[in-house]
């Protein structure tokens, strides 16, 4: 446990740029942006003698009813969801490129050699790797946005209160607590939605001679194009679609957070007839284990085991060091 | 009986070579093995299978165990040192020492640091910051802190000047190299650890040329200088090599009588690589 532990910890030393500074800058850089935004605003405001708030908004806000004000609620869940959503998709950039280089470039380098000289199982090694790609990536990711969105709120509420709104009112009209808790909850399902996309990207990482990427992209798209093509000549009945969709896509996009609502139709289709309400019902804690149901996830599951398993056995037989 | 390796009928087959060619031979404790040969002889062939890092045909029991399945277990016993370009050029010092020092449950922490104190180097420098002499300091502090019975050298001086490289092997004698220490090198430098070596193996096109302990090859072997005019006598004893210095003429012989050398010239026992370059003639031709 002690080594596994160290061995985490030495993928965090390596990879600290794309683990924890990415993550943070670009946090940062949304918080900046917003900022900047809010700033021009109050210039822009002030100069043409125009209220965003004042009275007029603090009036609008007591004659609003009760469907308004789950609305204003609604948005600022999404300004607190909002720097995540910018974080995930660097994350699933990170993830992505972290995974293709994991059982590479050491072998590139060739400081597998040092590695491999330590008594050390590739399987510890390999499941390290796995860990920190399906948990310690996201908690990362996770904890920075949640302290980028609390400041984005904190920064609302000031200016709010510039204007004589009572900032504390509207923040009882969000959910600040339910988007949190939503967020953390996404942590263990991410690991096991993204474990087929990791379990390729990684397989690929451990085999390939040279250009991971290359393979872990390349060979899918082109199965997926003879599939397509196939399909159009009519030779064998198979669906392209279903391919692209429960394949290609889970076995390279699934390392982005939240691509299991973009990709599942059924998820998509709910959103829309939830209308306003949307993501904040959907990213509830409920709803995102609403997911553990649902069968495509396990079949993932069982693929990301399976691609792993082989990824370990190529990262012990592979000799070209 | 006490063999920390021993191996037999080792084949190694690459698509379009073969690195080993039913290689046998075994390594008591407490030696210092040279394994010399010409590049692609099958050297680190050899060493990778020893340390479980390729598959292979044939018997192999290091320090009892198998490398191919018992990997894990061995390497806590076994160190290695391929060339000095093998650490992560990410790694800074005290993070290469933290993370050995708690993966590694035979490594001792203050020796390492007490021989980090004598370098330049600093905590904090990364390797890639680090001079290629500096690296394989570091890489050597590691390796003798740990307690290990076998130390696997793999042209560990690889590009380092001599001063790095007298100290390398220096320090690998004074403070890491005892009678339960076994230590496999293997160099192109073959000068530089004569002096240290007690057995000699040569290898060539996978197969093992070669295998004895230095004082057995003092006795084996030996060099005559032989001036002109009795040359022509000293060919006929059918020498492995002949070359001109000086206008004498020096041979070497496998074997010869010492009576009948030493009534034609100086004896002398052969220097390794002189003795190598013998043997290995015609590799490349």
């Amino acid at each position: 446990m002690k080594t596994f532990v160290w061995l985490v910890k030495r993928e965090f030393w390596e990879h600290r740029g794309g683990f924890l500074w990415a993550p943070l800058v670009a946090g940062s850089v949304f918080l900046v942006l917003n900022m900047m935004a809010l700033i021009a605003a109050e210039v822009i405001g002030m100069r043409h003698g125009m209220h965003f708030g004042g009275s007029d908004l603090h009036m609008l806000i007591e004659k609003a009813d009760a469907g308004d004000l789950a609305k204003v609620g609604t948005g600022l869940d999404l300004a607190l969801l909002s720097s995540t959503g910018i974080i995930g998709i660097v994350m699933g950039f990170v993830v992505l490129f972290y995974c293709l280089g994991s059982l590479y470039d050491d072998r590139r380098d060739r400081s597998i050699l040092f590695w491999k000289s330590l008594p050390i199982s590739d399987m510890r090694t390999v499941l390290a790797k796995v860990v920190s790609a399906v948990v310690l990536v996201p908690v990362i990711a996770v904890v920075i946005g949640i302290a980028i969105g609390i400041v984005q709120l904190i920064m609302f509420a000031i200016v709010l209160s510039f204007h004589g709104i009572n900032a504390w009112q509207l923040l009882t009209l969000a959910h600040p607590i339910r988007t949190i808790l939503a967020m953390i909850t996404a942590v263990p399902l991410y690991a096991l939605w993204a474990l087929p996309a990791v379990g390729w990207l990684m397989l690929c990482s451990a085999w390939a001679r040279s250009k991971p990427f290359l393979w872990a992209v390349a060979a899918p798209l082109v199965t997926g194009l003879m599939v397509t093509w196939f399909n159009i000549m009519g030779l064998f009945n198979l669906s392209s679609t279903w391919f692209w969709h429960h394949i290609v896509q889970r076995i390279i996009l699934s390392v982005f957070p939240g691509s299991n609502l973009v990709f599942d139709e059924h998820q998509m289709q709910a959103m829309a007839q939830l209308g306003d309400d949307a993501p904040s019902a959907i990213l509830t804690p409920g709803s995102s284990f609403l997911l553990l149901g649902s069968v495509e996830l396990w079949i993932g599951v069982v693929a990301g085991v399976a691609l792993i398993a082989a990824a370990i056995w190529f990262r012990r037989v592979r000799d070209d060091s | 009986m006490n063999a920390v390796v021993t191996a037999s009928g080792l084949v190694k087959r690459y698509k379009q070579s073969v690195a080993l060619d039913g290689v046998s031979f075994e390594i008591p404790a407490g030696r210092i093995v040279g394994l010399i040969g010409p590049n692609g002889a099958g050297k680190t062939t050899a060493l990778k299978a020893i340390l479980g890092l390729t598959d292979f045909q044939g018997q192999l029991n290091v320090l009892g165990f198998d490398p191919r399945s018992q990997r894990n277990q061995l390497m806590e016993q076994v160190c290695f040192i391929a060339d000095v370009a093998v650490l992560p050029r990410w790694i800074r010092v005290s993070e290469a020492v933290d993370f050995v020092a708690n993966v590694h449950p035979r490594f001792n922490r203050s020796k390492c640091e007490a021989f980090l104190a004598r370098t330049k180097l600093q905590p904090s420098m990364r390797v890639k910051q680090m001079s290629k002499g500096m690296i394989v300091q570091l890489h050597l502090a590691l390796v003798m802190a740990i307690d290990a019975r076998l130390l696997i050298l793999d042209e560990p001086t690889l590009g380092l000047d001599i001063l790095y490289r007298k100290q390398f092997y220096q320090t690998l004698l004074e403070d890491y190299f005892d009678e339960n220490k076994t230590i496999i090198i293997t160099t192109h430098q073959v000068e530089e650890i004569e002096h240290i070596l007690t057995d000699l193996m040569f290898i060539r096109d996978g197969k093992i040329v070669l295998n004895t302990d230095m004082d057995a090859m003092g006795d084996r072997f030996a060099e005559v200088m032989v001036s002109a005019d009795r040359a022509a006598d000293a060919r006929r004893l059918n020498p492995l090599d002949e070359r001109q210095i000086f206008g004498k003429s020096i041979f070497l012989f496998d074997g010869a009588d010492r009576a009948t050398l030493e009534s034609m010239g100086e004896v002398r026992r052969p220097s390794v690589s002189d003795l190598f370059v013998a043997t290995m003639k015609g590799t490349y031709a």
